[in-house]
């Protein structure tokens, strides 16, 4: 598999390292109540299809690149940087 | 049988042994056609029934002449003796058989087939159950079997390798030649494989004109073009193995299995990574199912066209042809040019005429075959139901072509039935980049695979936006392929389809009549494809079988799933570089040389390699060198090379708040020139990391980590960073490798600095004290920290002076009567200090376990906060750090026992908590452990019990505080 690293460009997937779904950005308010937290740190969807996934490029950049791709088919559809996906 | 004047390969003699007898071959040869140009045909017997068995193909799938090459160690079994070429001094072996191929007593497995069927093992060895593993299993795996491994460890080299193209073409016959030229002129980067170790595929093996030469003349040519330019790499003996995501592509180059040994790696895995790919694999002619049609002699006519027209060489001296094609003609005028005698040319078609001298038997079949090691007749049933017998050395046959879709399946794409050419082709758009063309795309053709060739490489310049345009093709064989169906002869007796896995026919049927319906049932109830072969020969017969016995169409009956690799891959060639010390990189310190100098055994801690102890002359165990050195620190002074701790750079006008956010405690507020601990949690809510952090300025600070989790929290950092707070202005890096930092530890280490130290004023450096220092002109810096317990500093200069400014330490330390420590005098003297490593904080523990609750700051948000504030995880019933000592009999304690109330039964529901780290105490003289009890912090004094099932301890001890020296830290901070 190959992933295009906004930074480096495109890089076999032995570079990157797979974190889980791209909900670890929308970290939520302390506040926001048990039913938030849980559903920020525990609760996953496991999809047959699309997905939004975050990848650490360990072996390149040390970029943290949101990756939407289809678990089915194992295309990528795009990437960007968390940070500006979070901006 | 060797024709003189036939063949395209040179006269240069080679010697060889096979079965321990001298033969003589040529170069070119594969071991296959010289030992049939020998008239060695008994190669191998069969898997289950120890049938002789000839070479069926000549080529990499062949499933019948599996041989073992080399001896000892280098020995390789399972080696197709169709796809190794012969070399001087190749020493070759058969395999499955005792004592010999020709007579081997495990032949009675044959006489015993009819109790030998479909399922046999399922239904036989059920009972009784006990038996399987002792007796049934063993016996089985005795008889079965192909060839073994040395079971030595394997001392040839492996390489692996990586390539990147516009375009890979996969196979170099005419349509793989026309598509790597048609690319190459465009202008694109071209990688042609071929797994042969000549590339031009079924031009060596046929007489067949292109532009009015013969084609391997042709293939030569283009070729010769392909070879001058610098855009176009040609790799041979290299099968592309497996089709992966994003236009990936593995293949196995044998570097050297076809010559002596030498330097070279025996073989190479390559991942090529091609922006277009083009399936140029050809097809895999289909033998034919009739009674005994497994006896050596019988092989595809494809092969015998092979060996005759490449390797000049006869399967017989007569050869009866058997097909349902007009290749079965192409043979017969083949073998009859060379002057070998075809007796007769069976064609299942009715309208088949002869295309030459010879008789046809048309709407015939061959029904049987008999002979002892080999073929010595054939029996036909002529249309009209008729029989006779033809005596022939070899029979050609042929059922077809099936189109070589395996590639293009290995997206978990379906290839579709083409009921013209009777054979699944490919679905465009299986593997995104890659397109399939000529002969494994269906199209039959000499002209048909040119012209094909040439649009997908049209294609693939278009994709690529290069501009190109077809150039005339050169007028090549343009023949209809005219196929009748013929799968399986009827008729009694053992009509062979997997010829590696000896499944027949009745095997097939015998599945569809048990019920096993599917496809994929099928294939595992009678092994059928699952040889190393893969079924490349026969899956496609047994499928059509088995829609016949359940009454279905072969489309509807569907293919079995088609995985990588094509061939066999080594292991050793996929993970090459990783054996033995390639396993992992290894890290070393600036003192490693002195420590490996003074005789310290090293261990391992991650990456890192690190002194266990420095052991003086007399001791003669680990414990007499860590008790001495642990006393040394206590009473004089030690030095340790802490460098292998993560160092981390953090600088910005956000650089606080960054570390306020990461760790539980705060850091904005720290003073600089100061250092301060601090704790790290998962958003979780459990301990991820401790260590301290140093503020060397306004906006710069010095985190460290520990050893093993350095790469993680610098992971972690970087995603806190990038992706929740890219609003802080902070950027940081690993200063790892940058620094060699030692700790000098005991109540010596001021004096030991005084003498060392340019202007070292200890009042200036209290506890936890950080600053820039100055070491013999050299800039360092200077940190007021202790991990011993003892008054220490650790010390950091560039990395480039680290062994010098290591060797000057320990030389100033022994004269204070001090030396070096290693990871045991380390580790007993941070648990006598109730100091925790990842031991302790091993990833289920919270601040609250071990005793840090009051350093989650709720001044701040910080990561983990809010879930380390969930009830269950500050539950009093919950596992506390505790320190333990024995205070019974038994004075040992061991980490990983588990701990139990007196007078209950150790059992998992009565478990009170574990032990994490233990030690002999010289300090104390006692064993002390730290481990986790439920309500530990409140039961101090209590008496527990200890129980090590592994080891069989049974200890009772007491629970005390975490810290057992030095309570208040006086020593430390003194």
């Amino acid at each position: 598999m190959r992933i295009t690293c906004p930074i480096c460009g495109e890089r076999d997937i032995r570079e990157f390292t797979y974190q889980g779904a791209a909900v670890a950005l929308d970290r939520p308010d302390p506040e926001a109540g048990d039913e938030a937290w849980d559903h920020y740190v525990h609760l996953r969807e496991n999809p047959a299809g699309r997905t939004r996934d975050l990848w650490y490029h360990s072996g390149g950049c040390s970029a943290w690149v949101v990756v939407t791709r289809d678990t089915v088919t194992h295309e990528v559809f795009d990437t960007e940087l968390a940070e500006e996906a979070k901006a | 049988m060797r024709i003189p004047g036939k063949g395209l390969i040179d006269e240069t003699q080679v010697s060889f042994r096979f079965d321990g007898h001298a033969y003589e071959g040529r170069a070119g040869d594969t071991l296959a056609s010289a030992l049939l140009a020998n008239d060695v045909r008994l190669m191998a017997r069969s898997f289950k029934y120890h049938r002789p068995r000839g070479p069926l193909t000549a080529g990499s799938e062949e499933p019948n002449a599996l041989v073992t090459v080399g001896e000892g160690a280098r020995r390789d079994p399972n080696v197709r003796a169709t796809v190794q070429e012969v070399y001087d001094g190749l020493v070759a072996r058969s395999q499955n058989a005792f004592p010999s191929t020709s007579f081997d007593v495990m032949a009675v497995n044959d006489l015993l087939s009819p109790f030998l069927s479909a399922g046999f093992y399922y239904k036989t060895f059920m009972w009784p159950r006990a038996f399987w593993e002792k007796l049934y299993e063993p016996v089985i795996r005795r008889a079965a079997g192909l060839g073994a491994l040395s079971g030595e460890p394997d001392p040839d080299q492996y390489e692996k390798a990586f390539a990147f193209c516009d375009l890979l073409v996969i196979g170099a016959g005419p349509t793989g030649l026309m598509a790597a030229l048609t690319a190459a002129r465009g202008g694109a980067d071209v990688i042609l494989c071929d797994e042969d170790n000549r590339m031009g595929g079924r031009l060596l093996a046929e007489n067949e004109e292109i532009g009015g030469m013969p084609g391997h003349v042709w293939a030569e040519e283009v070729l010769d073009e392909l070879r001058d330019m610098e855009n176009v790499r040609l790799m041979t003996r290299t099968t592309v193995t497996g089709a992966y995501d994003q236009g990936t592509y593995g293949a196995l180059e044998r570097v050297r299995h076809h010559r002596p040994r030498g330097p070279l790696p025996k073989s190479c895995f390559w991942r090529i990574v091609a922006k277009r790919a083009v399936l140029a694999a050809g097809a895999l002619e289909r033998p034919v199912a009739f009674r005994n049609n497994d006896r050596p002699g019988v092989m595809t006519a494809g092969a015998t066209r092979a060996y005759l027209n490449r390797w000049g060489v006869a399967a017989g001296k007569s050869v009866v042809v058997f097909g349902n094609t007009d290749d079965t003609h192409r043979t017969a005028r083949d073998l009859i040019a060379a002057g070998v005698h075809v007796p007769v040319v069976v064609d299942n078609r009715h309208d088949a005429e002869p295309q030459g001298d010879y008789r046809v038997i048309a709407g015939g079949h061959v029904v049987n075959s008999s002979g002892r090691r080999g073929v010595e007749a054939v029996e036909v049933a002529h249309a009209n139901g008729r029989r006779e017998s033809f005596a022939c050395e070899s029979l050609a046959m042929s059922g077809g072509w099936n189109p070589s879709v395996h590639l293009a399946c290995h997206m978990n794409g379906r290839p579709v039935w083409n009921d013209a050419i009777q054979a699944f082709v490919p679905k465009p758009g299986m593997i995104p980049g890659m397109t399939a063309a000529g002969a494994a795309n269906g199209t039959f053709s000499t002209h048909g695979c040119l012209e094909d060739g040439q649009q997908a490489a049209l294609d693939a310049l278009s994709d690529l936006g290069r501009k190109a345009e077809a150039d005339t093709l050169p007028p090549a064989g343009d023949a209809p392929y005219r196929i009748r169906p013929l799968w399986a002869v009827p008729g009694r007796g053992r009509a062979w389809l997997d010829f590696q896995n000896d499944v027949t026919v009745k095997d097939v049927k015998l599945a569809a009549q048990e019920n096993f319906r599917s496809v994929e049932h099928m294939k595992r109830y009678t092994t059928q494809g699952m040889a190393t072969d893969q079924g490349k020969n026969s899956n496609v017969a047994a499928l059509a079988v088995l829609a016949d016995a359940t009454g279905r169409a072969i489309e509807e009956t569907g293919t079995t799933t088609f995985r990588p690799p094509y061939t066999p891959v080594p292991i050793a060639a996929m993970g090459a570089g990783g054996g033995g010390i390639g396993f992992a990189p290894q890290r070393f310190t600036t003192s490693d040389a002195a420590a490996r100098q003074s005789g310290a055994p090293m261990i391992e801690a991650g990456l890192w390699y690190r002194p266990s102890y420095f052991p003086k002359p007399g001791e003669t165990t680990w414990r007499q060198s860590c008790d001495r050195e642990v006393r040394m620190v206590r009473d004089a002074v030690g030095i340790c090379d802490v460098s292998t701790l993560g160092k981390i750079d953090i600088q910005g006008p956000d650089a606080g708040a960054f570390l306020d956010f990461v760790y539980t405690n705060m850091f904005s507020t720290l003073k600089v020139g100061r250092t301060r601990y601090g704790l790290m949690l998962r958003e979780d809510g459990h301990v991820m990391d401790d260590g301290t952090t140093a503020r060397l300025g306004a906006h710069h600070y010095l985190m460290t980590t520990t050893t093993a989790a350095a790469g993680n929290v610098m992971k972690h950092l970087d995603f806190v960073s990038q992706a929740l707070r890219p609003d802080l202005d902070v950027r940081f890096t690993s200063v790892t490798e940058q620094w060699a930092q030692f700790a000098v530890a005991g109540p010596k280490s001021r004096e030991l600095l005084q003498g060392l130290l340019d202007a070292f004023t200890p009042e200036d450096w209290p506890f936890m004290a950080c600053g820039d220092i100055s070491v013999m002109g050299v800039k360092g810096r200077l940190f007021r920290i202790s991990f011993s317990g003892e008054h220490a500093y650790e010390i950091a200069v560039p990395s480039r002076y680290g062994d010098s400014l290591y060797r000057e330490l320990i030389a100033r330390a022994e004269t204070l009567g001090g030396g070096a420590y290693g990871m045991e005098a380390l580790n007993v003297m941070r648990i006598e200090k109730g100091f925790i490593t990842h031991a302790e904080i091993h990833g289920r523990t919270t601040a609250f376990d071990i005793g840090m609750e009051r350093m989650v700051s709720d001044k701040k948000d910080c990561i983990g906060k809010t879930m380390s504030e969930r009830p269950g995880l500050m539950d009093p019933m919950r596992e506390q750090l505790v320190g333990l000592k024995p205070v019974g009999a038994v004075k040992q304690l061991t980490a990983g026992a588990h701990l139990y109330n007196a007078g209950e039964e150790p059992v998992r529901e009565n478990d009170q908590g574990y032990i994490t780290s233990n030690c002999y105490s010289p300090t104390l003289d006692t064993v002390l452990a730290l481990g986790f009890l439920k309500n530990g912090r409140a039961r101090h004094g209590e008496k527990i019990r200890m129980v090590d099932s592994l080891r069989g301890l049974d200890a009772l001890c007491e629970v005390c505080d975490p810290v057992f020296l030095d309570p208040k830290g006086e020593k430390m901070r003194g």
